[in-house]
């Protein structure tokens, strides 16, 4: 059924019982791609793969629920001035496509521009963040360098004063950047692609990697049988390692727990998002009115879901620091989600040595925010068999070559 | 947080240590002698294993030293540190 204000009105006078927006497929034996994983980036792919390249017969499989991964328990920042112009193509064409994502899929994601405001307190992050306005400058993207009066302005509860241990010096702030609903993202994908015939199976988590005698994929095995496939697209973030190994493929990722929170609910009062990584904190505020806040990583590999309380704790203190008067908040629920980060803190889209597989991944801190962007580039290559030109500079091979896309030292540690 | 036994200083908070990556990464002794793809498995590709993972920790904020350990990534289980 298609949203309109007429459907919303009909059903809010006693129309039946909302039907249910995507089908919870069986798997069948067989199909031409199958993409492990339905997360944002996964479900965007299919998508795109239906909508774009006029492949439907699909198969997205996940060993838990659609969008329970990363998606589901991201802090929905959304922004594009990275340093490095690959960085800022690929971002940039997911922005591009978050601005009429909702008309697109017919569903609302809530995308909200408020204005993403990344804040300096040294001399070191000073520097930093200019050279990222001018770079953002000449790529054609949007990012202007404020004072901490001004930063002030744009966010009234942001504390700058000096007695602070770490002043705000000054921030850097993308007006277009902001936040969308994670779920909806995830819903409104999986809705869109399975109305074009994208079978989405939950449950079954796969389990192995078939391939013939020349190597090339040729289907999955999974906890609901094995699914034959021309083609397997490996969208798992934390989890890519382990299944890259089931094809004989050795990955550049580490897979490290990284921490949300949300606070009780209180009336509007974070008017933008506000991130800083000298300090770690990345906040706003949900339309439910609930502060969403950002942690950062445990320091040790790990596939435990939680994270350490100390970790949550630091961001607190500097929450705390920067916005006094949520001191007295309580926090309603925290929770972690395993990201794979790759050495150079860039994402892996692109082919494998091995023949019909290929992997999306390596999104790590902070990929949200490329969802559809990633899907869209990542179709394509799926499609061709060949890198979609945004993607090319992000392939595999680059840690061979020597290729690395650095933006570990210009996004700090987190995005 | 952590309870970690140093082999030398016994247990002591996870915040004492610092997390030193997969244990048992020898750096190529001719790094011109091996082609392209074996300096980037030694360089950039790692186990990252969900389960058994065999890790390196410092003592940084205590005896200072390297030493191994092995932990379960699943449970985040100690099962032993040892000496290197
Ligand atoms: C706490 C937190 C905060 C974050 N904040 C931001 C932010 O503010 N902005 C931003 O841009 N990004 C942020 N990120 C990062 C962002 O969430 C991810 O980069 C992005 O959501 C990854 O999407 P995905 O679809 O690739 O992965 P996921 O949503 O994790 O999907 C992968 C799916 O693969 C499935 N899977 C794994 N193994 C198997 C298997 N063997 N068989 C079948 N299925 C399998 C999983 O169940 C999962 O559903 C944050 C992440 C976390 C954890
Ligand atoms: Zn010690």
């Amino acid at each position: 059924m298609e949203f309109s204000l007429f459907s919303l009105v009909r059903q809010a006078f006693g129309g039946a019982a909302w039907p249910r927006q995507w089908r919870d497929a069986e798997p069948k034996p067989a199909y031409d791609v199958v993409i492990v994983g339905a997360g944002g980036h996964g479900l965007a792919t299919a998508y795109y793969l239906a909508k774009e390249h006029g492949i439907r017969d699909i198969a997205v499989l996940d060993k838990g629920w659609l969008g329970g991964g990363n998606t589901g328990r991201n802090t929905t920042i959304i922004r594009s001035n990275y340093l490095r112009d690959e960085s800022a193509a690929i971002y940039e064409h997911a922005l591009k496509l978050w601005e009429t994502l909702s008309q697109d899929l017919n569903y609302n994601v809530m995308y909200s521009p408020r204005g993403v405001m990344m804040l300096a307190h040294n001399e070191h992050d000073i520097r930093v963040f200019k050279r990222h306005v001018h770079a953002n400058r000449l790529q054609g993207i949007d990012n202007e360098w404020l004072t901490a009066e001004q930063a002030k302005a744009f966010c009234p509860p942001l504390h700058i004063g000096g007695d602070a241990r770490y002043p705000v010096l000054g921030a850097a702030l993308q007006r277009r950047g902001g936040v969308a609903r994670h779920d909806a993202v995830a819903w409104g994908y999986a809705r869109a692609a399975s109305a074009m015939g994208v079978d989405i199976v939950q449950n079954c988590e796969v389990t192995g990697i078939f391939r013939n005698i020349e190597g090339a994929v040729t289907g999955v095995d999974t906890t609901r049988g094995t699914i034959q496939a021309g083609k397997v697209a490996v969208v798992a973030a934390g989890h890519t390692s382990v299944l890259m190994g089931m094809a004989g493929v050795r990955m550049p990722l580490e897979s490290f727990p990284l921490q949300a929170l949300v606070s009780e609910p209180v009336k509007p009062i974070m008017p933008c998002v506000v991130m800083s990584n000298t300090v770690h904190a990345y906040i706003s505020q949900s339309d439910k009115g609930e502060l969403v806040i950002g942690a950062g990583t445990d320091s040790y590999i790990s596939y435990s879901q939680a994270g350490g309380l100390h970790i949550a704790s630091h961001t607190l203190a500097a929450v705390c620091e920067l916005f006094p008067s949520f001191r007295r908040l309580r926090m309603l629920r925290n929770w972690g989600g395993i990201v794979d980060v790759t050495p150079d803190r860039s994402p892996i889209v692109g082919l494998t040595p091995v023949p019909g597989l290929f992997v999306n991944c390596g999104w790590g801190t902070g990929g949200f925010k490329a969802t559809p962007g990633s899907g869209h580039v990542f179709a394509a290559t799926v499609a061709r068999g060949e890198p979609h030109p945004i993607a090319a500079p992000f392939s595999l091979d680059r840690f061979r070559t020597g290729h690395p896309i650095d933006e570990a030292a210009a996004a700090a540690v987190s995005h | 947080m952590l309870l970690i036994a140093c082999p030398w200083c016994g247990p002591r908070p996870e915040n004492e240590f610092h997390y030193g990556g997969e244990a048992g990464i020898a750096r190529p002794p001719d790094p011109s002698a091996v082609d392209d793809a074996a300096w980037a498995d030694f360089l950039y590709m790692r186990s990252n294993p969900k389960g058994r993972h065999k890790e390196r920790w410092r003592h940084q904020f205590g005896c200072g030293r390297f030493f191994n350990a092995t932990r379960d990534t699943v449970t985040d289980r100690i099962s032993g540190t040892a000496k290197p």
